[in-house]
Parts: structure tokens; C-alpha cells; sequence
């Protein structure tokens, strides 16, 4: 495969590791973001190919992880509706709820439909001019300007039966927080390479010399990841702290301005709730005043207001790169992809769901 | 604007989710008929123990049964496919080459099937014909008849169109007794072609995808290659054709059955680069997406190239490889991946069935 296999080579991979060993003096602790990258990592077994004391955290960065629980029972609560079509992408359908999730409502006999593009809606939408329907907007950067078309489309097109439920987050507010979190101890970030696809990597700056952390934007693949650790790493033992980009074969310093303004257009800037981290100032998307009237919150009384996180899941401390999965009590024991107690464990970029399908040995 | 009151929604402060049910879900989920980890469940948890004897226990694709001093072999299958017709196959041929891999897997050589047909209201009788010409061929090139059956008809909407259920029965004539147990350290594991191209195919009918290359099911009749390989005196240890869950599921099933270590190598699992491209767009892994003619052999080491011949020469076995070999007695059982970067990941069943990915 074209523009995958070089990206694959096992000689190309070889050698990066082989520099990233010779360039090491030190322990060095460095956070991915983006769950497709942590994804990757264990598929792939990159942290196995670096020096012991290279520390990979593995960040808050999957969207179906951090959709707050009372989402997800909004969600649900206007599934259940009869006469409502609820549009979804797939791995939110396992995402447990306060009681249950999509896929079980989906078996009562809910209209719930796996859709590849939020665009699908609108057909849909026009399909069924009796129906009410709703898509389940969620996702950073990379799938909020699908969402913003989709919500603009709507609103030229006049469909009245269509209305947004939208839990966009922003990725540069959660890396702030987290550096601000005296907990932590990360040394550098490798940077989400799709969301900056978008949104460039300008917002990085006054963050990476505010922090003085290096941030390396970093593609997907094994030779991306590898390349990514490799200059994070010569910036950390060269006491340097730049954003620079890995991945530059799909993110330019300003990204995609379209797909900005778009979003500009659409979405306003809130306060968000992460689920497992509470509460990030400057770090959600809502739709804007002008479009309240394709706002399914608005459009639908659901009587919830605030849901209350379970107790016992520490996917908190796993988002913020504290704890590694398997060092969680519940882990494999009574949380598991069946009966997940957060949604680390649901997600197949969840940090928790990647340990328990790559590395757990089910008989010990 | 309109504003809908929601009703009936049960709100809940905390979430007491300390007694574990013996299965997480009260009602049946699609991820229980998906081949993984939930699917496993019901029929450990409800159906095996209900039933429970020891021939079911043996948890075979055929239940191997001996009347009068004849082994047979006896099995069924139900087919629900969408959309009925499909690039490389139908339901009709599905659920006749289906069944007769379940019955070549134990060995046996298969003799007769019945068909059953569950058929909704409004089904064109011209779809109908094409469909059962397609298994009468599928059948007479197996040299088996079909010999019994059923017809019944659903309500419009109660029903996709067509669902099909066939049994089988055979004769295992070979006194090699194939089977899990059968598996010995050192076994090598062979399989005969590319994997996942049904599923693939499939869902990218389903999707109206378009695709440069024309993706066929590999849907297909395996007995004529598996008596092939037995009577030309290879000792298999056991065999299993890969269905919905992929090549992952059942390896898993087999190491768990058989108390083993298996040990696969990625690179050496043959898969068209057309199917290899579309998992990447849909986010699929190949290792867990559905087959309708591949099989996974099990064979003492000193026979491996003995068994690789002899599947080549075999249409359905120009690409069989070498894919990894049994490593060491596990209890409970274990697979293992080796990456082309020499690292390695432990396989697990799915929950269910794969979802496509948000990004």
C-alpha cells in the first residue's frame, strides 16, 4: 500500500529505534495525545522497541473517552424517544451511560444508525420527513468541521427535522492543563497530527514556551511514532523546548482554513466537561446562538442535568498519564470491554480497552 | 420551535455496578451473534449447559456421532446475510458451502443437507429460483443431495428478505480422530489462502463503496481440498474454517480448547492488498473480519511442506502459507503476535463486532 508500507518498514524502524537508543542519556517521560497513537503503539509494540527508561504516557486524547456520562445519557434518553432516528458514529454505541448504552436500547428496538459521516444525517433526514433526527456530534478537532458542514447544510437546506447534539472538545486546552496539574511529570508531548491537520499548530507556541516543553506534531504510523519520539527526545537532551512538526506530510503550520472558518461560523467556544477529568475551562465546542434552533439539547427536555461519575474508575488518573492501565485495581478483573466501568475501557483508543486487547494474558 | 418532552428517563446519582450478572447484558445484542467475546459468553453461560452432554461439550463445528459402528458426522447452520446477493456469491451458495466446511473439518466426507427457508412476505419468486439454483449447483458439485427441508413465511418486516438454515450430515471414514485435543507442541499452523475477503467484500456492497479493485467473497466449498490433503496420508491434528469472527477468533478458540500457546507470524498471513486497503479506510483488523473459504491446519512439524504441496495444487490453496506453529502447553490457552519489528502483542477476542472508528 502506497503512502502506508514506507511508513511500515521494518528496516526504516529499525534504525530510527536504534538512534533513539544511541541518543538516550537519561529517563525521559513523554505523552502522547491522541488515542489513535496509543493505538498504534501497542498494536505495533513501539514501546518495546525503545530504551527502558523512555516512558511513554499515554494521554486523554480519544473523543468517545472523554464525552462526559451526562452526554451520553442525553444521548440516550432521546434514542429511547419513539419517532426519533438517533445518528451515531460506532464506537459510541458500546459507551456505557449511568445504566446502559446505545447498542442495549438499540436491541429494544430504538432507531439507532451507525453512520461514516455526519453528512449521512441530512440523507436521512430527507428520507424521513416524519421523524425526528438527531446526530451525536463528538470528536476533537479532526471531526467537529464534518459536524459544522453538516449543521450548516441543515440550516441552508431548510430541514427542520434535523437537530445536533454537540460535544466537540478542543485539544490545546487539555495539554495546558494538564502542564498545569502539579501531578504531573511529563517532559514532552507528541501532538495529535490529525487535529493540527485542521487547526495547524500555532496555539501550541505560547504553550510550549510557557511550559518550556517540547511538542513534536506526530503522525500514526510505527515510522511516524518512532520519528515523533526521536525528536522530542533530541530536543529534551538538547535542553531545547520548540513545537516542531513530524507529520508534515499532512499538517501545515496554519492548517485548514476552511474547515476553520466553518467552525467559526458554527460552533462557539464553552467551558467542557471531560469525563474522568472534570471540568476544562475554554475546552468545548457548542453549537453558536444562531444555530439554536438544530440544538437537540434545546430541542429535547430531557430533565438531566449533571450525572455523577462512578467511583471506582480511575480512568482520571489514566487520562492524565498518573496511572498505567494494568496498574488499576479493576482492571481485567471486574472492568473489562464487556462490563467497562469508564470509557478508556470501551473506546478501541481507549488507553484501558488497548492494554486489555493487546497485552492481557486472559489465564495469567 | 418545537420542544419534545423526553419521558421516562431514570436518573441515577450512583451506579452500583458490584454484582456482577452472569451475562452484562439482560437482552440479546447484535454483539452476540459476532463471533467474540460475548458470543462466547452465551453459549458457555446459557446455551452449553442447558443441553449439556458430552458431545456438544466437545464444542466441534460438527458433532461426530457413531450409529451402528459408522461415525457420522452431523451439523446446522443458519444463514442471514445482507444483501442476499453479493460480489463472489449468494445466500444460496453460502449456506450450502457453509455447512459443508462444518462437516469437512471433522474429516468427514459430506453425503446429504436439508434446507430450511424462512421467507418474508413480498420475496420475488425470481430471486427465490436463482437463489436455490445456486444451491442445487453449489450441492451437485459437492456431490451431495439435498433431501429434505422447510418453508415458512413472515409478515412483511419481520423478516430481511430471506433467512436459510441447513444441516448436514457425513461420514468420517479416516480413523484419524481430528479435534482440539489433538494439537501438540511443535504443530505447525498452515492456512490455505488470503483472509478476510468475504467480510470485506460484503461490507463494501453493503456501503455502496466503490473500490478500483472488485473485491470477490472467497466463498466456497472446502471439502474436495480438505479430502485432498487426507487421503494423500497428511496427518492432521485438527482443522477449523474461519468464519465471522476471523482468523484471531478462531485461533483463540482452538489454543483455549487445546491448552496451547500458538504462536502466529503477521507477515506471513497471506491477504490481498485491496482488502489489506479497505481495513485501513474502514479501520478494520483483517485478523478479526469474516472468511467463507479459508481453513487453518494443524500438523505435526515433519509434515509441513508435505501439507503445503498438496494445498497448492488445489485451486483454493495457491496462496497457502506457513502463518506460526504451537509453542508450548498453556492452560487456558494463549496467542500470541509477532510484528514484522520483531516486537509482539497477545490476540484477545472481541466484544463483539468490530465498529467503525470515529478517527
Amino acid at each position: 500500500m502506497k503512502y502506508l508500507n514506507e511508513y511500515r518498514a521494518p528496516d526504516t524502524v529499525k534504525r530510527l529505534a536504534d538512534a533513539i537508543s544511541a541518543l538516550t542519556t537519561r529517563p525521559w517521560r513523554i505523552m502522547e495525545v491522541c488515542g489513535g497513537q496509543t493505538h498504534s503503539i501497542l498494536k505495533y509494540g513501539i514501546d518495546q522497541l525503545l530504551p527502558e527508561y523512555v516512558t511513554l504516557i499515554h494521554g486523554p486524547g480519544c473523543p468517545v473517552c472523554v464525552t462526559p456520562l451526562t452526554a451520553i445519557d442525553k444521548a440516550l434518553a432521546m434514542a429511547r424517544q419513539p419517532g426519533v432516528i438517533f445518528c451515531s458514529f460506532g464506537d459510541m454505541l458500546r459507551v456505557p451511560g449511568s445504566r446502559e448504552d446505545l447498542l442495549s436500547v438499540k436491541a429494544r428496538g430504538a432507531d439507532i444508525r451507525i453512520v461514516y459521516s455526519p453528512l449521512d444525517a441530512l440523507t436521512i433526514a430527507r428520507q424521513n420527513l416524519d421523524k425526528e433526527i438527531v446526530f451525536f456530534g463528538v470528536g476533537f478537532e479532526t471531526t467537529a468541521p464534518a459536524t459544522a458542514i453538516a449543521v450548516w447544510q441543515s440550516k441552508q437546506d431548510n430541514l427542520s427535522n434535523l437537530s445536533f447534539l454537540v460535544c466537540h472538545v478542543r485539544v490545546p486546552p487539555i495539554v495546558e492543563a494538564l502542564l498545569v496539574s502539579t501531578e504531573n511529570s511529563i517532559n514532552g508531548f507528541l501532538g495529535a497530527g490529525h487535529v493540527c491537520s485542521i487547526m495547524g499548530y500555532q496555539e501550541y507556541l505560547p504553550i510550549c514556551h510557557k511550559h518550556r516543553k517540547p511538542i513534536v506534531i506526530t503522525g500514526f504510523e510505527p515510522v511516524d511514532i518512532l520519528q515523533g519520539i526521536y525528536l522530542c527526545l533530541k530536543q529534551l537532551e538538547e535542553k531545547r523546548y520548540e513545537v516542531e512538526n513530524q507529520y508534515r506530510r499532512v499538517v501545515n503550520p496554519n492548517g485548514n482554513r476552511t474547515a476553520q472558518a466553518l467552525m467559526q461560523n458554527v460552533f462557539k467556544v464553552v467551558d467542557s466537561h471531560w469525563r474522568g477529568l472534570g471540568k476544562i475551562p475554554n475546552s468545548g465546542l457548542a453549537l453558536s446562538d444562531e444555530y439554536n434552533d438544530r440544538n437537540a439539547e434545546l430541542r429535547f427536555d430531557t430533565g438531566i442535568d449533571v450525572v455523577s461519575e462512578p467511583h471506582n474508575c480511575q480512568s482520571g488518573q489514566i487520562l492524565q498519564g498518573l496511572i498505567k492501565p494494568p496498574q488499576c485495581p479493576e482492571f481485567g478483573i471486574r472492568c473489562t470491554p464487556e462490563t467497562p466501568l469508564g470509557a478508556t475501557m470501551v473506546s478501541s483508543e481507549g488507553a484501558c480497552a488497548a492494554y486489555y486487547r493487546y497485552r492481557r494474558h486472559p489465564h495469567g | 420551535m418545537r420542544r419534545i418532552i423526553v419521558t421516562g428517563v431514570t436518573r441515577m446519582a450512583e451506579i452500583n455496578l458490584n454484582c456482577p450478572l452472569p451475562l452484562p447484558y439482560e437482552q440479546i445484542v447484535m454483539a452476540h451473534g459476532g463471533g467474540g467475546r460475548l458470543m462466547q459468553q452465551l453459549l458457555d453461560r446459557l446455551i452449553q449447559p442447558v443441553f449439556d452432554n458430552p458431545i456438544l461439550a466437545q464444542k466441534q463445528d460438527s458433532a461426530v456421532i457413531t450409529v451402528n459402528s459408522a461415525k457420522l458426522a452431523f451439523t446446522t447452520d443458519s444463514y442471514v446475510i445482507k444483501p442476499l446477493f453479493f460480489p463472489g456469491g449468494d445466500i444460496g451458495k453460502l449456506a450450502v458451502c457453509g455447512t459443508l466446511n462444518d462437516l469437512a473439518m471433522s474429516g468427514a466426507k459430506p453425503l446429504y443437507l436439508s434446507c430450511s427457508l424462512i421467507i418474508e412476505e413480498g420475496f420475488p419468486l425470481a430471486d427465490l429460483k436463482r437463489i436455490l439454483q445456486s444451491m442445487q449447483q453449489s450441492a451437485q458439485k459437492a456431490g451431495v443431495k439435498i433431501v429434505t427441508g422447510d418453508t415458512k413465511v413472515v409478515e412483511q418486516g419481520k423478516g430481511d428478505g430471506l433467512y436459510i438454515n441447513t444441516a448436514g450430515i457425513g461420514i468420517i471414514e479416516s480413523a484419524l480422530a481430528i479435534s482440539p485435543q489433538k494439537i501438540h507442541s511443535g504443530d505447525s499452523i498452515i492456512i490455505n489462502g488470503d483472509i478476510a475477503r468475504h467480510g470485506i467484500a460484503i461490507m463494501l456492497e453493503r456501503e455502496s463503496m466503490q473500490f478500483d479493485h472488485h473485491i470477490t467473497s472467497d466463498c466456497s466449498d472446502l471439502s474436495g481440498i480438505v479430502h485432498g490433503l487426507l487421503d494423500s496420508g497428511v496427518q492432521a491434528h485438527c482443522m477449523r474454517d474461519l468464519t465471522r469472527g476471523g482468523l484471531a477468533s478462531v485461533l483463540l478458540e482452538l489454543a483455549s480448547a487445546a491448552d496451547c500457546h500458538l504462536e502466529i507470524d503477521e507477515t506471513a498471513v497471506p491477504i490481498h492488498e485491496a482488502v489489506s486497503s479497505a481495513c485501513e479506510i474502514l479501520g478494520f483488523d483483517p485478523l478479526y473480519v469474516a472468511n467463507e473459504g479459508c481453513f487453518v491446519l494443524f500438523v505435526p512439524e515433519h509434515q509441513t511442506y508435505q501439507a503445503l504441496e498438496i494445498l497448492r495444487l488445489d485451486p483454493l490453496g495457491q496462496q497457502a502459507a506457513v502463518i506460526g506453529k504451537v509453542i508450548r502447553p498453556k492452560p487456558g490457552g494463549m496467542v500470541t503476535v509477532k510484528t514484522s519489528f520483531g516486537t509482539s502483542r497477545v490476540l484477545n477476542l472481541l466484544s463483539g463486532e468490530q465498529l467503525p472508528r470515529i478517527c
